[in-house]
């Protein structure tokens, strides 16, 4: 070691950084944006310095503890004051920290500065969700974690982005200043993409904003960073960052499936179609309180199988499904669910885990029932 | 024992500064916060309705975008009639939301103003807001409700976009509404 | 005045030793008797703490739910954060006070020995009804140790009340010790012992104690508007009423950041005193140790909102905040070139008391490090709430007030059962300690740099190494701890007897009273010079 000290350093550094050992990554990455790559600058910046000092400071302490130490046969000394050095380690150290706040300041600055944005994007969190709408271009949807509960409950293999990956999706523009409003609909949750260094807190009744420009098209992923309840751990964020022209195709594209949503509402369903339908949405939108079974979790999740509700009247359970039951954790879904999805849940719910009810609650059954209400 | 004064005078005094302390944390530090939030805008809240006018600066410009969110477990649907509007500050302007209660029950709601950015909210003055007051929805009613805002002619000269939210809060548990006789 | 009783069977003076059978611990005013009850349930929680570490650790071995589910696991961390802190690391400083201002000042006891005995027995009661809200319907605190409302308001199981009242009870335990050690210093020093005589452990404990009674009453009061929120209508946490859930991340941090001082102050004392006794050499800046002390107790006031740079504070305050938390390096700097300046040229031997106390010089030292790191605003956009940030405030709790805990406990036992410890258990106790601890620890920096957040149950397989590596270290560290158990029992009950100074290079009163220190001691104040 002695003798190529740095062909160590640059071993060291490689394992460190390669992004070849994934698997063991111990650093912080780069990202994509600007802001990031100051971050990270700024990191590596104050983890050298640390270094420098620790260097020093753990240097001296093992010398001495090879050193001066009675087995050596030392006899101690007896200095317990000295004026000069003790100002000198009070000065020194803040000198250092006043040439690190200089960065520090500037980085944070660029940070703080949400004007002239091109596109606003009002990011909102749900237990456990992220809603996402744009804003002047009527597209708005809910961003749920797709990886299956078999693969959580190790009852099937993990894929590479386990955990962190959505059914849809936050996508966005390269090249484009892209301001975030951020707030909640339930509890603080914090919505993070380390790519970006973007991490701002979503607060209930608040509303917090921040920025980013991407400069690679590719897929960014995070994670919900303030703990939110029971699927915490399960709230991932993805952004998946297009060059303008796929955007413009993407944003049409999403109006246009809007408007086939609406054809699908008005087409004759079969039981089996909604069944089909039904179980994966019921997957994405229910398994994670009522359980994939259809237990629950009692008391605060009850379970469906052979509920009531489930098995009762088809208006009462369409009403639960759609307006919520106040005071508890069941959300209302009416807005969050298309008609299709809400009526496939609803059939799905009366048919599976054996209660048999035997009936159908269609797309058009729902969209009456809300017209109903209006 | 020594010198100074004595345990009893002491752990007295010591006492003294507990209840302070405590009276600090619930009656003191929420006002005060409540206060800086106002003068500096920290969290974006807005103050209550503002009384005054303001000579309009045909100069400048400013975006106002509206944001509407329900908080969990609210069902009503509620919007703003636009999404934006370009306004130049000193001038009143106003903006309708829309609200529907959908459901089968006489509803009550509290709508949280919220400002972005939060240092801007010092600067945006609402004369008249549904924010003011609960509102009560009967069964399937829809309502527009109205906001009248003045942007202040000091608004930091680098902003120029500004973004007024609201929540919607389901409080029927807390203040039931007065139900009327369905006609 | 008979000041010397025999070894272990310190019952059988009837006027001056303590009394017979259990009532002896429950009625007990006397302040050797308080302190080591306060050390037994300190270690109790620690244990108890630490097999929820455990839990969470076990679950955290592999990627997937195994063991527990999200909603348990949830529990599992804000009662582990809790009870490490409430349970384990405060009751165990205030035992140490307990049993050693007195002996270090010269007081015959402590100035309010019945208050003494109510604060103790509060915790077991406050610990108790914690503890119990795991078996209560909906379960126990599940919204992490610092309780964010609305997710412990308005989203909170049933249980919360219980904890409620638990921090109450906490509370009032805490700001009595508190009081009662402020008094015992102003009022109960020997004649001679001016302040600036003091040994270091007491100077830290008395600005401890000041920072105690100025923050408990302000966890109260968070916990005191948190209740009301939840049962009498008021919206000082909730939106909806008009009220900000940031608000109560102001005020639990403003108790909060003082907290971690509190947790790490009279570690600071005890190495203060055992480095220079091992060293054989004085302590090198007694007078700058008592100013940054007071410097750093200060500057915990106005540092709070850096654990909130990401709630969407304006500029200028992050600013503000940056800058002040940046500020703290330099007074902890100084400890730290103080304590390596007293080894300097000293004539140093490593027994247990001194390896746990070099120990915690470097790894507090790391922790210190990366709390620099957090204090940076920026850069900590990318470090909240993710694991380096656990990896943080391990390495300052763990080989900082922990192993401070244990320097402190193996430097006194000798005075506390007039027995040796057993030097070569505890040399194995100290190394199994220090490999899990940074085995456990270390990784958690890199898997939060490389985005893990806190808090969570399962994780992408990107974090399954340092994970596995994290929780082979946490059972290694878990499973020694029984080994110290171990050696503090085998000491109580017998060994090599110690003499009334077992260290060549202590210094202090301690010292001048037989080993074990008898029931009462200094009922004649001692002359110091």
């Amino acid at each position: 070691m002695t003798q190529h000290p740095r062909a160590w350093v640059g071993l060291l550094l490689s394992l460190a950084f390669s992004p070849a050992y994934a698997g063991w990554t111990v650093n912080m990455a780069p990202g994509v944006t600007e802001v990031s790559r100051s971050v990270f600058d700024l990191h590596m910046t104050i983890f050298w310095i640390c270094v420098v000092i620790g260097v020093i400071v753990f240097g001296v302490m093992f010398w001495s503890m090879l050193i001066h130490r009675r087995s050596t046969g030392q006899k101690p000394a007896h200095f317990h004051e000295s004026t000069t050095v003790e100002i000198l380690w009070t000065v020194v150290p803040l000198a250092i920290l006043i040439v690190m706040a200089i960065p520090a300041t500037k980085v944070l600055i660029e940070i703080y500065d949400t004007s002239e944005s091109e596109l606003d994007i009002q990011i909102t969190g749900y237990q456990w969700k992220w809603h996402y709408k744009y804003l002047g271009e009527d597209v708005e949807f809910f961003s749920n974690m797709s990886t299956p509960k078999a693969q959580i409950d190790n009852r099937a293999a993990k894929g590479e982005h386990y955990l962190l990956e959505v059914d849809e999706p936050l996508v966005v523009p390269v090249g484009t200043k892209v301001r975030f409003l951020i707030t909640a609909a339930d509890v603080i949750h914090s919505w993070w993409v380390p790519a970006l260094a973007v991490k701002k807190d979503a607060i209930p009744g608040f509303i917090n904003e921040s920025w980013t420009r991407i400069e690679e098209p590719g897929i960014y992923r995070g994670q919900c960073t303030e703990l939110c309840g029971k699927d915490h751990g399960f709230m991932p964020v993805v952004v998946e960052a297009k060059s303008k022209e796929d955007y413009a195709a993407w944003l049409a594209e999403r109006k246009q499936v809007a408007a086939a949503e609406r054809e699908l509402t008005s087409k004759q369903w079969s039981m089996d179609e909604l069944m089909e339908r039904g179980e994966k949405a019921y997957a994405t939108a229910c398994a994670a309180c009522h359980q994939v079974g259809g237990e629950g979790l009692p008391p605060m999740f009850p379970a469906l199988k052979g509920s009531a509700i489930a098995m009762g009247p088809a208006e009462g359970h369409i009403d639960i499904v759609i307006n919520g039951k106040p005071g508890t954790s069941m959300a209302a879904f009416g807005k969050q669910l298309s008609p299709v999805d809400l009526a496939a849940i609803i059939t799905y719910e009366r048919n599976a885990w054996g209660n048999k009810v035997g009936d159908m609650v269609t797309p058009q059954d729902i969209v009456a029932f809300q017209k109903a209400q209006e | 024992m020594s010198e100074g004064i004595s345990t009893r005078t002491l752990v007295g005094r010591l006492l003294l500064v507990v209840v302070a302390m405590f009276c600090f944390g619930v009656f003191v530090l929420p006002p005060f916060y409540e206060a800086m939030c106002q003068v500096f805008g920290i969290n974006g809240k807005t103050a209550g309705a503002y009384q005054g006018t303001q000579t309009v600066d045909e100069s400048r410009q400013v975006r106002v975008q509206f944001l509407a969110t329900n908080a969990a477990g609210m069902v009503w649907s509620f919007g703003p009639m636009a999404d934006e509007l370009n306004v130049h500050p000193g001038e009143p302007r106003d903006m309708l939301f829309v609200a529907h209660n959908p459901t089968d029950q006489p509803m009550t709601a509290q709508a949280i103003p919220s400002v972005s950015p939060a240092r801007a909210a010092a600067f945006f003055h609402k004369t008249e807001c549904f924010c003011f007051t609960q509102q009560v929805l009967q069964p399937g009613e829809r309502i527009e409700m109205p906001v009248r805002f003045i942007v202040d002619r000091d608004l930091p000269a680098d902003v120029h976009h500004l973004t007024l939210g609201y929540t919607l809060f389901d409080i029927t548990a807390s203040k039931p509404p007065v139900a009327q006789a369905t006609p | 005045m008979s000041a010397v009783i025999d070894h272990g069977h310190a019952g059988h003076d009837h006027h001056h030793g303590p009394a017979k059978g259990l009532m002896r611990w429950v009625l007990t005013t006397n302040h050797k008797d308080i302190g080591s009850m306060y050390l037994w349930f300190s270690f109790a929680m620690f244990l108890l703490g630490g097999s929820m570490a455990m839990v969470i650790r076990a679950e955290l071995f592999q990627p997937g739910l195994q063991i527990v589910q999200p909603e348990f696991f949830n529990q599992m961390t804000t009662m582990h954060g809790l009870i490490m802190v409430f349970g384990a690391v405060m009751p165990a400083f205030v035992g140490l006070a307990n049993w050693m201002i007195p002996l270090m000042i010269g007081a015959p006891d402590m100035a309010l020995p019945r208050m003494n005995n109510f604060s103790f027995w509060l915790l077991p009661a406050a610990f108790g009804l914690l503890v119990s809200t795991l078996f209560m319907e909906g379960g126990g605190p599940n919204f992490g140790w610092t309780f964010y409302a609305p997710l412990s308001t308005t989203y909170a199981p049933e249980s919360v009340t219980f904890f409620i009242f638990a921090v109450h009870l906490m509370g009032i335990s805490s700001i009595m010790g508190a009081i009662n050690v402020v008094a015992t210093i102003l009022n109960l020093r020997a004649p001679g012992m001016t302040l600036m005589k003091m040994p270091l452990f007491v100077w830290t404990w008395l600005i401890t104690a000041f920072l105690l009674i100025a923050v408990m009453p302000v966890l109260a009061g968070c916990v005191t508007m948190m209740l009301m929120d939840i049962h009498f209508g008021t919206s000082f946490f909730s939106a909806a009423g008009g009220g900000d859930p940031v608000l109560f991340q102001h005020v639990f941090w403003f108790f909060g950041h003082p907290e971690v001082y509190i947790m790490i102050l009279p570690a600071f004392g005890a190495v203060s005193s055992i480095i220079p006794a091992f060293a054989r050499k004085p302590l090198f800046g007694y007078t700058s140790m008592v100013y940054a002390t007071a410097s750093i107790a200060f500057l915990s006031f106005i540092v709070w909102a850096h654990h909130m740079f990401t709630v969407g504070i304006p500029l200028t305050g992050e600013l503000f905040f940056m800058y002040a938390t940046m500020l703290i390096a330099v007074p902890t700097g100084v400890k730290v070139f103080n304590w390596a300046s007293t080894m300097w040229r000293g004539s140093m031997t490593f027994e247990a008391p001194m390896l746990f106390s070099v120990a915690f010089v470097i790894l507090f030292t790391i922790g210190g490090f990366s709390g620099l790191m957090l204090a940076i605003a920026p850069a900590d956009f990318q470090y909240h709430d993710t694991y380096f940030v656990v990896a943080h405030f391990h390495y300052v709790l763990v080989p900082g007030a922990i192993f401070g805990i244990f320097a402190s406990a193996y430097y006194w036992l000798p005075k506390w059962t007039g027995y040796m410890y057993d030097e070569t258990l505890a040399k194995l106790h100290f190394w199994m300690s220090f490999i899990g601890m940074n085995l456990a620890f270390f990784p958690m920096h890199f898997v939060g740099l490389a985005g893990m957040p806190r808090r969570i149950p399962d994780y992408n397989m990107m974090f399954a190494n340092f994970n596995m590596v994290s929780s082979i270290g946490a059972f290694m560290f878990g499973v020694t701890q029984l080994l110290f158990l171990f050696i503090v029992i085998k000491c109580i009950r017998g060994g090599k007897p110690a003499g009334a100074k077992p260290w060549d290079g202590a210094e202090g009163l301690e010292w001048t009273v037989p080993s074990p220190a008898p029931y009462h001691t200094f009922s004649t104040p001692p002359d110091v010079k």
